[in-house]
């Protein structure tokens, strides 16, 4: 009760101090949209200072936060000084707006991250990556050892707490399951968790240097990489930025595969995690049925482009395989069967009481903290925060997309209960999809022709943000003065997640870490890159 | 409990015959190329390496025209097949691809042999259909497999990171589809108990230690398996040659002896099934 309550203040908050439109600090535009890169005011670093904590105090968050080397702008005539050059996207979710400002630096700036705590990792990547200090940032260190010649991964300054009763446990890099790599270390008292530390890198692989002076012909096969179980997430937002800044419309029905696509992936994934919640607390039957019913909705992705995970769908322009009449009815059919017998066996899972009694009060994250960390996705949400871009932030020219599913505990429960909803939604909406499709014409057609390269205009920048299974997923590209990529960035939803589940932990059982962990689930190789 | 035994009911046993019944999978489904030297034209020594060029990650070579495609490294996105002006290379519906031979993953142009056994990819445009009669790819048993694996096989999972999909196809033997276990072949949580590493990823620097460490700790004999483009060859991550800037990963081969390769991006799990139960010495009759 009480979280919803803050929430509408937050929102009045933001659409009375929002953002006013038109204000001379920062550059708006729309998600999906292209800016000439000059067009993006250069602040001082006070000015930029000002305008990004009371953004950010006024209910909007910070989508991509990053550092360019100063040659790839045209310098103003103050500013031939500064080797660097900060860059800031900000979303509001109240007026559907972004907006982008830089600032120069040299060297160093003083730290957002203790009043912004959203900011803490952003200024640790650009650290590693540009070694730019942040002053004053409580707990500086690498965040993927990714530099050659730098600390080897897993020799940093952990985080310790001293006394005769704390003790340490250490778990990872390699877990006990089928799953990527990650070490995470725990200060307990006890049974208690005092403090979880999580310090991931194992599995970065050079993501955006391989994409930078892009794109390449390989460029597309990175993305659908970026994490393979939101292949079609990535890859969305990347064709997304490609269109913008090759300033070329997708193909309309092009974007219906896509959105329907998006949706199997998010169907796929959340029906697995929810077997997944319930084999973690012993509940069989569920685990069972989940386990099943993720391969059929991963088959019908198949079906649509002949891979589970959606590689080789979408392209630059639109998408590769399209959808005839006998395969919509085939996709008709499979989805209201599957739809039916997933909502069968979470039903099992709800009306046991000991499941509900084991889900509740565990991992719980309050609005406020999922707030101030700038939390997106199911995490986000089930805290209580409106957060899903694709009612916030849509891109231009989609169907109206799935209802918004929120709860407020901010527990595993809460969690579970975004999923199931979202679950039911997106069965919805692709029925609803599906059926459009059989009144249109079009049967058999090429979205696109095969994936060339496309031209870029150089010297823009362009931002795709795609509400992903698991949250938002946001790209940033560059162009340089010859069109080539200059700079692109990614901003996995875990990247702004994994510190809500340490978060999440303080003061849990030890032994509620892996409901804990399976109730965000999040991506190790999203966030290493 | 009514509603658990109700709801059974309803849902069935949906354990799959396999490997009694051969599966079919979806006709958009890329599968084990296949070059028709008949059709192919820079196999006949005429000027072509379109295919070559299509290729976005370099899996595809030319000697004198004639191609040769690496399924250590091919993603099976079908690029190439698209860009074939006399459809002499098609991807086929054909799921079995895994090999204890590097060199078997070598696709190069052969004589078409008409069969009813595997119906080509339907996600090209075809001038007619063609029905493929494949020899199957050498796989020898493990040497083990005689005493040890035969029964019991478990596999430590080593994510050197990969994407996660290939984990994903992975853990998905585990479900009551496929039901690995049926087999005698599960996954362990250390790898002291483990017979197998199942290897996942490109491995790049920060993944290195902690699989030798994971390695060493495994009994002999160990059998490692390299499952995905990635793990066989770096896949996409591999350096090119071509100025596109990589990070030189090369995959499992470059720090470990690899006993069984299971190709694909990610592999589908019928490949990974039937590579595992050939592995130890089960007859998986052909499709």
């Amino acid at each position: 009760m009480a979280s919803s309550m803050y929430l509408d203040n937050v929102s009045q908050q933001g659409q009375a101090g929002g953002f006013p439109s038109g204000t001379p600090d920062s550059l708006q535009l729309l998600n999906g949209g292209a800016v000439p890169l000059q067009a993006v005011p250069q602040l001082s670093f006070s000015h930029f200072s000002h305008w990004l904590v009371n953004t950010v105090r006024n209910g909007g968050r910070v989508i991509s936060f990053f550092a360019l080397p100063a040659s790839c702008f045209t310098p103003s005539e103050k500013d031939g000084e500064h080797t660097h050059r900060l860059i800031a996207i900000l979303a509001s979710d109240t007026s559907g707006k972004l907006h982008a400002a830089t600032a120069g630096v040299s060297g160093r700036y003083t730290s957002f991250a203790k009043h912004t705590p959203q900011m803490h990792l952003f200024e640790r990547e650009i650290y590693e990556k540009h070694g730019i200090t942040p002053e004053g940032h409580p707990w500086l260190k690498p965040v993927r050892f990714e530099k050659t010649g730098g600390p080897e991964i897993g020799d940093t300054d952990f985080f310790h707490i001293y006394g005769d009763d704390i003790h340490e446990v250490s778990v990872g890099p390699i877990h006990a399951g089928v799953i990527e790599c990650g070490h995470f270390r725990f200060q307990c008292l006890g049974e208690k968790v005092l403090h979880l530390e999580i310090s991931l890198g194992y599995h970065h692989r050079g993501m955006e240097s391989l994409l930078r002076n892009g794109p390449y012909p390989r460029t597309l096969a990175l993305m659908e990489t970026i994490a393979g179980d939101s292949t079609i997430a990535h890859t969305w937002a990347y064709c997304t930025n490609m269109e913008a800044l090759a300033d070329a419309a997708p193909s309309p029905r092009g974007q219906l595969v896509r959105a329907l696509a998006l949706e199997l992936e998010r169907l796929a994934n959340h029906t697995g995690d929810m077997g997944a919640l319930a084999g973690d607390i012993g509940f069989l039957p569920t685990l069972s049925y989940c386990g099943r019913l993720r391969g059929d909705w991963l088959n019908m992705s198949a079906m649509i482009c002949g891979s589970r995970f959606g590689r080789g769908l979408l392209v630059p322009g639109g998408v590769l395989h399209d959808l005839n009449h006998s395969l919509v009815l085939r996709l008709k059919e499979r989805m209201t069967l599957t739809g039916k017998d997933v909502m069968g066996a979470l039903k099992l899972m709800w009306d046991s009481s000991s499941v509900a009694a084991r889900l509740s009060a565990v991992g719980s994250v309050s609005v406020e903290t999922a707030l101030r960390l700038g939390m997106v996705g199911v995490a986000a949400r089930a805290s209580g925060l409106k957060r899903d871009a694709r009612h916030s932030l849509p891109l231009p020219d989609l169907p109206t997309p799935p209802d918004l599913c929120v709860a407020s505990a901010g527990d595993v429960y809460s969690r579970a209960k975004v999923r199931h909803d979202e679950i039911a939604a997106s069965v919805a909406f692709c029925q609803r999809l599906l059926t459009d499709f059989l009144d249109e014409d079009g049967e058999d057609a090429v979205c696109a022709e095969s994936p060339a390269i496309p031209t870029l205009m150089p010297e823009y920048l362009a931002v795709s943000l795609v509400e992903g299974w698991r949250g938002e997923v946001c790209h940033v590209g560059i162009t340089d003065d010859s069109g080539r990529l200059a700079a692109y960035t990614i901003a996995d939803p875990s990247f702004h997640n994994w510190m809500g589940l340490a978060m999440a932990l303080r003061g849990q059982q030890i032994s509620d870490f892996p409901l804990c962990n399976k109730s965000f689930n999040l991506s190790y190789c999203g966030h290493d890159l | 409990m009514l509603d658990i035994l109700f709801e059974r009911f309803r849902q069935k046993h949906r354990t799959v015959p396999f490997p009694a019944d051969s599966p079919t999978l979806p006709p958009r489904f890329r599968g084990r190329p296949f070059i028709d030297a008949g059709l192919c034209t820079g196999a006949q020594g005429r000027d072509c390496d379109l295919c070559r060029l299509a290729c976005p990650i370099g899996a595809i070579e030319c000697d004198n025209g004639s191609p040769t495609l690496d399924m250590g490294v091919c993603t099976f996105c079908g690029a190439c097949a698209g860009s074939c002006p006399t459809q002499a290379l098609v991807f086929t519906t054909d799921w079995r691809l895994a090999s204890t031979e590097r060199h078997a993953l070598l696709i190069r142009p052969s004589e078409y042999m008409p069969g009813e056994a595997q119906n080509v990819s339907q996600s090209l445009p075809l001038r007619q259909e063609r029905f493929f009669q494949l020899p199957e790819l050498p796989l020898t048993p493990t040497r083990a497999a005689s005493g040890a694996f035969t029964l019991s096989f478990r596999l430590r999972q080593v994510t050197a990171a990969g994407c996660g999909a290939c984990e994903a196809d992975l853990n998905v033997l585990g479900t009551v589809v496929f039901d690995l276990s049926r087999f005698g072949i599960d996954f362990v949580a250390s790898p002291r108990h483990a017979d197998a590493m199942a290897l996942t990823g490109p491995v790049p620097h920060n993944m290195q230690k902690a699989l030798f460490k994971c390695h060493n700790a495994m009994a002999s004999p160990k059998v490692v398996i390299a499952v995905g483009a990635c793990a066989i060859s770096g896949g996409i991550f591999r350096a090119l040659p071509s100025g596109d800037s990589g990070q030189g990963t090369e995959g499992a081969l470059a720090h470990l002896p690899v006993d069984l390769y299971v190709p694909g991006c990610p592999p589908h799990p019928y490949t990974t099934l039937d590579g595992l139960l050939r592995f130890t010495g089960r007859a998986v009759p052909p499709a």
